[in-house]
């Protein structure tokens, strides 16, 4: 059926509104990184009255920005390789087994998502405080305990995310690998990971997000030697002035990675996401 | 909670059946063992956490027993009484924080769904320039919320921002340059930022919700006369209400949840008008380090949720089983 002319109008606008709405913090982001101080300390203007790289390098020691990067790196790295290691251990027995236990296990771990953060965190913060006087393991304050924090709230969509996958891949797979005298982990190393790559890939994505933007627990669960990107930023502010060039500067700058390989990366991401909502 | 796309793990959660399978075998020891590390750290950061919550709840946890906890006073119910004695001064702020959090919620939600159903429904046929479009509307959800707030506070300042410049500088609509960032207009200025982010991950299921719908029904509908707006109220909307349905679950337990969308634009002190429920007991508990009591409203705020969840879901049952 032909389109008609008042749709196409109301869809032509309707698009051009969202576009506008959608990319104008990320124009403002970009410009505002190439401004000198003076453009963001008067009336906003929008094209920097001489474009200027400065802010990319200023940033640096503003604030201790490569430490908070660097802390960021390990923590995300370490916490979303983890978590996906744990994640298909999980997800083959839930997706080629029938044991005893498994129902509860799917229900437990994925109601977990429902819980308000702030529900664990008060508990969370008081027990890494006593484990550390206690038994001398310092999770408070520690980049360990950041990372088994967010190794943990990525598990319930890693798994979830990683059981349709394997359930994608035909069981006959594995059972050929296993007449072939390899064990059951023998057909899922050689096998099943092999095949389940994508959804592997989406998964680390996803747990790199999480772990990349989270503030509320990094707020709480850091000090200034383990601080992160997503706290720290908020360093700017306090200083005498407010560098906005240099804050800009420093979002592009860390935001830059995870949004390449999300848009890199969507189809895959998008794929393992939407898979068990349009059944 | 944790931001970004986790939300649509509850998209399976409620009651999606698992795939039926042939017969699978049982392995003996074998899941157990492959599960131990999972439900090791899901014990250790999620199940025990919530435990000592509940139990925290019961005990005056103040800035004296912090690094002792154990050794606290019992509490019994005070904490409880004192959250929901709503004449008092902490009573009243949770249920004020309960209001805002609530409106919030539901204009978020709200608008985000719209954006996301007109984005989805105006980008599923093709044309040129489409998947230029998608990817761009995807931005926001890509960027790490914090970066993106920290843009908006920028945009939103009273003497430096874009907002003002546009409104007052160049459309004139408004005379006095408004502050943006405290008093009520800090409300509209959380929701707006909120739906910036939120209405991404709605257009991305409500798109892929689309795709699932066979163009023949669309034929169907427009050869019994149906137009533009008949197509989208008979076949559109309810091809979609599955998802839907786990979708607006979703974004409500997400937006409710939201801490880092205020955390990143107010600072440890969300103004009086936008004082969400998650940085009110954030603060509650870390400023004046009464944990006793931000259990206690932990707790409640967890009760209230669950309840919230299973009206819900169970009005959707009812509902679904009298269309069928």
């Amino acid at each position: 059926m032909r389109e008609p002319t008042w749709f196409r109008w109301t869809r032509r606008i309707g698009l051009a509104l969202l576009l506008l709405f959608t990319l104008l913090p990320v124009y403002v982001m970009i410009t505002t990184a190439l401004k000198p101080l003076g453009d963001v300390q008067n009336n906003f203007r929008w094209w920097p009255s001489h474009v200027t790289v400065r802010p990319f390098f200023d940033m640096w020691s503003t604030i201790p920005l490569a430490r908070y990067f660097v802390n960021s790196l390990i923590v995300s790295c370490v916490a979303s390789v983890a978590s996906v290691v744990v994640a298909l251990l999980a997800a083959y027995p839930v997706s080629r087994y029938r044991f005893r236990g498994r129902q509860t296990f799917s229900f437990v771990v994925l109601s977990t998502q429902m819980f308000p953060g702030i529900l664990f965190l008060l508990p969370l913060y008081v027990i890494f405080v006593d484990l550390g006087n206690s038994t001398g393991i310092e999770l408070y304050g520690s980049r360990i305990g950041l990372i088994i924090t967010y190794l943990t709230f990525t598990l319930p969509f890693a798994i979830w995310m990683l059981v349709g996958y394997l359930d994608s891949i035909p069981r006959e797979l594995d059972e050929a690998a296993m007449v072939d005298g390899t064990g059951p982990m023998g057909a899922f190393l050689r096998v099943v990971i092999p095949a389940a790559t994508p959804g592997i890939v989406a998964v680390l994505i996803y747990a790199f997000m999480t772990a990349w933007g989270e503030v509320l627990f990094a707020s709480v669960l850091t000090d200034d030697s383990t601080r992160t990107l997503a706290v720290g930023l908020q360093g700017y502010a306090t200083q005498n002035s407010v560098y906005w060039n240099q804050i800009m500067a420093a979002s592009l700058t860390v935001s830059a990675p995870v949004v390449i390989g999300f848009l890199l990366l969507q189809r895959y991401l998008v794929a393992g996401m939407t898979a068990g909502s349009i059944k | 909670m944790v931001d970004t796309i986790e939300r649509s793990a509850q998209v399976a959660a409620p009651g999606t059946p698992g795939p039926r399978k042939r017969r699978r075998s049982r392995g003996g020891l074998l899941p157990y063992l492959l599960l131990a590390p999972a439900v090791l750290f899901e014990l250790l950061i999620h199940i025990v956490p919530m435990a000592v919550g509940v139990f925290i709840s019961l005990l005056r946890l103040t800035q004296f027993y912090i690094h002792d906890w154990r050794h606290a006073p019992f509490a019994g119910a005070s904490n409880y009484r004192v959250a929901l004695n709503f004449d008092h001064a902490t009573g009243k702020a949770l249920l004020h924080s309960m209001w805002v959090t609530l409106a919030y919620t539901v204009l978020v939600l709200a608008i985000s769904w719209l954006f996301g159903m007109a984005g989805a429904v105006f980008t599923q046929h093709t044309f040129r320039g489409r998947g230029l479009i998608r990817t761009a509307f995807l931005i926001p959800y890509a960027l790490p919320m914090f970066a993106a707030v920290i843009t908006w506070n920028f945009m939103l300042q009273r003497d430096t921002g874009a907002v003002n410049h546009i409104l007052v500088d160049q459309l004139h609509v408004v005379h006095d340059r408004p502050f943006w960032l405290i008093g009520q207009n800090s409300f509209f200025s959380l929701v707006v930022v909120a739906v910036w982010r939120q209405w991404p991950f709605a257009f991305l299921i409500i798109t892929a919700g689309l795709q699932s719908i066979r163009s023949d029904l669309y034929e169907a509908a427009a050869l019994d006369g149906a137009g533009v707006i008949g197509q989208i109220r008979y076949v559109t909307l309810p091809m979609l209400r599955p998802v839907n349905r786990v979708l607006i679950l979703v974004l409500f337990l997400w937006t409710f949840n939201d801490f880092t969308t205020p955390f990143t634009l107010f600072g440890k002190s969300a103004p009086h008008q936008a004082d969400l429920i998650s940085i009110h007991i954030y603060q509650s508990s870390f400023v004046t380090w009464n944990f006793g009591t931000g259990s206690a409203m932990s707790v409640l705020l967890l009760g209230f949720l669950l309840i919230v969840t299973a009206i819900y879901l169970s009005a959707f049952r009812r509902r679904d089983d009298d269309y069928a």
